[in-house]
């Protein structure tokens, strides 16, 4: 078996007095999906800024196709075809749509930014998302909550990634868009990409996902094949329940979940 | 899959023809987003009282001497431009452009430097001085109102340290001085003219081409026509103008050229978008993979350069150099007039244009008065007031408008 598109063992993060990662080991085959799922505060997002370079693991190696990468910068990442998006989105409210998707790796003719080329691909890529905006050259500013995230996520797939790492790429969209998002993954894992991808739905999770791994208090707590897993196996790793608080836990877990959380 | 987006229904703004431009543009202004209007009204309506208080003002002979008065000081505000647009600001370019200018004169009286050496020297050490000053700011992580307030007071006591004893430097007549005492013969300015109105034309149809063979929305033909006949107006009216004095100034031709460099810079280069980028949100610049601190080193760059250019401009008007070049309101009228024009201090927001627009409303203020002998006390007041209103009105017409970070 060919080594993963991605590989990461013993990673750690600390911020001061808390140590948000310790000894994390995680691996992504092309044309996998993997789920991270975990509490809040379980340090995915840090695992995720690690791997892309915003924010360095302390400690730890990654391995990208088998070969030792050393990622320090979000440009290293980028070199190594791993896309991201975040949480936060990161976009630039100044700036339109186009500047938006385009943002750090514009194309040029002439040494002058192709405005033209990057509206045309800007078109396509999002009618290929059914993102629905007023217009590619609308101030990122003006944008919905859902619409700004749509176009986070577009942006993660210009320029051919080969890990994409999606940070709850979900969480303010529409029903639409969210199936549109989650189709989306799986377009991706046919195109032999490899995919991480952070949900606090685990509907979403089971419906789009190869495996599952959960990160408990910073470290892994727990890794599961999808199709064998059952919901409350997860749901177990992800809260830390011992068996006789399971039950509990579940029902705690479910009731969350009708209240309407995440 | 298809290759063209939804038209989202509630969308108003659908119409690409002249008609649905104007009302679009109605609709944009009654909504509270003027952009340039305010200025270019305000700058009317003074000169319109300027006029009315003295015939004087809109002669030939003073258009031109107001031309000549704000180049050294609108290339300023060209630079300071940058650094606003990264959400901070630099203080120091009045040193900077006092300081670089009297190194050119030392090196053309005491050295014995031609024109064209001097001349790159100094502006070499306008380069460098914004090395550091960026260096400072992105490496020692030092805020930048510390590093061009340090600026602004090392780089004068540098000026008075290089001007010496005397603490005066005449320019002999040469090149420098050309650029204020020579003029362009009629038939160049409206050469000139012409190549301006001809490139925009055909730079603004070549783009519309390029949209419409590509499928996109190319905005109505009358329109861009207008446009074109707009500055095709605009700049015969001011060469007619000059043209019936001396001529276009040689300095309103290196003041032209530096805002058309800056303006391209800014808008069509991968540099310029990366700049609004970090000005807008720099975590965002970051994750990108934009090198943030090699723009913001080179904002700073420009900045202090252009200084020096200014500084440049500045002693060719004086024909000379003295220890008060470069101070007194210089720094300040810089600043006001990027700020005026609508470059906004949080970063992201602005152009090199405003700073030119700005830059005439505080020329015209500045030419008006002294044509009716106002003491500067006067001059003072009226710009700090005009300060406050513009961006009071940039600031209330921004209210209806999204604002997040
Ligand atoms: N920049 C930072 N400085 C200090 N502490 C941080 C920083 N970033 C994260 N942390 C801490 O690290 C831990 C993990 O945070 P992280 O954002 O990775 O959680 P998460 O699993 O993504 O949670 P959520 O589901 O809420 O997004 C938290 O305790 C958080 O407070
Ligand atoms: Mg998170």
């Amino acid at each position: 078996m060919d080594a993963p598109a991605l590989q990461l063992r013993g990673a750690s993060k600390r911020f001061g007095a808390v140590q948000a990662l310790e000894g994390v080991d995680l691996d992504v085959r092309s044309g996998e999906v993997v789920a991270l799922v975990g509490d809040n505060g379980a340090g995915k997002s840090t695992l995720i800024k690690g791997i892309a370079g915003v924010q360095p693991f302390d400690e730890g190696e990654i391995s990208i196709a088998g070969a030792v990468a050393r990622i320090m910068t979000p440009q290293q990442a980028a070199a190594y075809g791993i896309a991201t998006v975040y949480q936060d989105l990161a976009l630039c409210d100044n700036l339109d749509v186009v500047a938006n998707l385009f943002l750090g790796h514009e194309p040029l003719k002439l040494r002058r930014l192709d405005e033209t080329s990057m509206e045309k691909q800007a078109h396509t890529l999002l009618a290929e998302l059914s993102v629905r905006i007023p217009s590619v050259r609308t101030k990122v500013a003006s944008l919905s909550g859902g619409q700004r995230q749509s176009v986070a996520i577009a942006r993660s797939l210009i320029g051919q990634p080969k890990v994409v790492l999606l940070d709850e790429p979900t969480a303010a969209l529409g029903v639409a868009q969210t199936a549109q998002v989650l189709q989306l993954v799986s377009r991706l894992r046919e195109q032999g990409l490899a995919v991480i991808l952070i949900s606090h739905n685990l509907a979403d999770v089971f419906a789009v996902s190869d495996r599952i791994e959960v990160l408990r208090l910073g470290r892994n707590g727990g890794a599961f094949r999808t199709s064998e897993a059952r919901n409350e196996d997860v749901v177990a790793a992800i809260t830390g329940a011992t068996q006789e608080r399971f039950g509990q836990a579940l029902a705690e877990a479910q009731a969350e979940h009708a209240g309407g959380g995440e | 899959m298809s290759t063209t987006m939804e038209k989202d229904p509630r969308l108003t703004e659908t119409d690409r023809s002249f008609g649905g431009y104007v009302t679009s543009a109605g609709r944009r202004i009654a909504s509270g987003d003027l952009g340039s209007l305010p200025v270019i009204v305000g700058l009317v309506v003074t000169w319109i009282i300027f006029t009315l208080l003295n015939d004087r003002f809109l002669s030939a002979l003073n258009i031109t001497n107001l031309m000549l008065q704000i180049a050294a000081t609108g290339t300023i505000a060209v630079g300071v431009t940058f650094v606003l647009l990264l959400g901070e600001i630099d203080l120091s370019v009045g040193s900077v452009s006092g300081v670089t200018s009297a190194i050119l004169a030392v090196l053309i009286t005491r050295s014995g430097w031609g024109n064209g050496p001097a001349v790159v020297a100094a502006v070499v050490v306008g380069v460098l001085i914004g090395l550091i000053h960026g260096t400072l700011f992105t490496k020692a992580r030092m805020p930048a109102f510390v590093v061009t307030l340090a600026g602004l007071i090392g780089w004068q006591g540098l000026q008075l340290y290089v001007l010496g004893q005397g603490g005066s430097i005449n320019i002999p007549d040469g090149p420098v001085t050309a650029l204020t005492d020579q003029f362009l013969v009629p038939a160049y300015g409206w050469g000139l003219a012409a190549i301006c109105v001809l490139g925009f034309g055909a730079v603004q149809f070549t783009r519309r081409t390029a949209r419409s063979r590509a499928g996109l929305p190319t905005g109505d033909v009358t329109l861009l026509i207008l446009q074109i006949v707009g500055l095709a107006v605009v700049l015969g009216v001011t060469v007619l103008v000059l043209n019936a004095d001396r001529g276009v100034p040689m300095v309103i031709l290196v003041y032209l050229v530096i805002i058309v460099v800056c303006a391209f810079l800014l808008r069509r280069t991968s540099f310029g978008r990366h700049l609004f980028a970090v000005g807008g949100n720099i975590e965002a610049a970051r994750r990108a993979g934009i090198r943030v601190d090699a723009v913001r080193i080179a904002a700073f760059t420009i900045s202090s350069a252009l200084a020096a250019v200014g500084g440049i401009l500045a002693a060719s008007r004086l024909t000379a150099v003295t220890q008060s070049s470069g101070g007194g309101d210089v720094l300040l009228y810089a600043i006001a007039a990027a700020v005026i024009g609508g470059t906004s201090l949080f970063g992201g927001r602005g152009s090199v244009w405003s700073a030119l627009l700005g830059m005439i409303v505080i020329g015209s203020i500045t030419n008006g008065l002294d044509l009716l002998s106002v003491s500067s006390a006067v001059r003072f007041m009226v710009i700090g007031l005009v300060l406050v209103v513009a961006v009071l009105l940039d600031s209330l017409s921004r209210r209806g408008q999204p604002q997040r970070r």
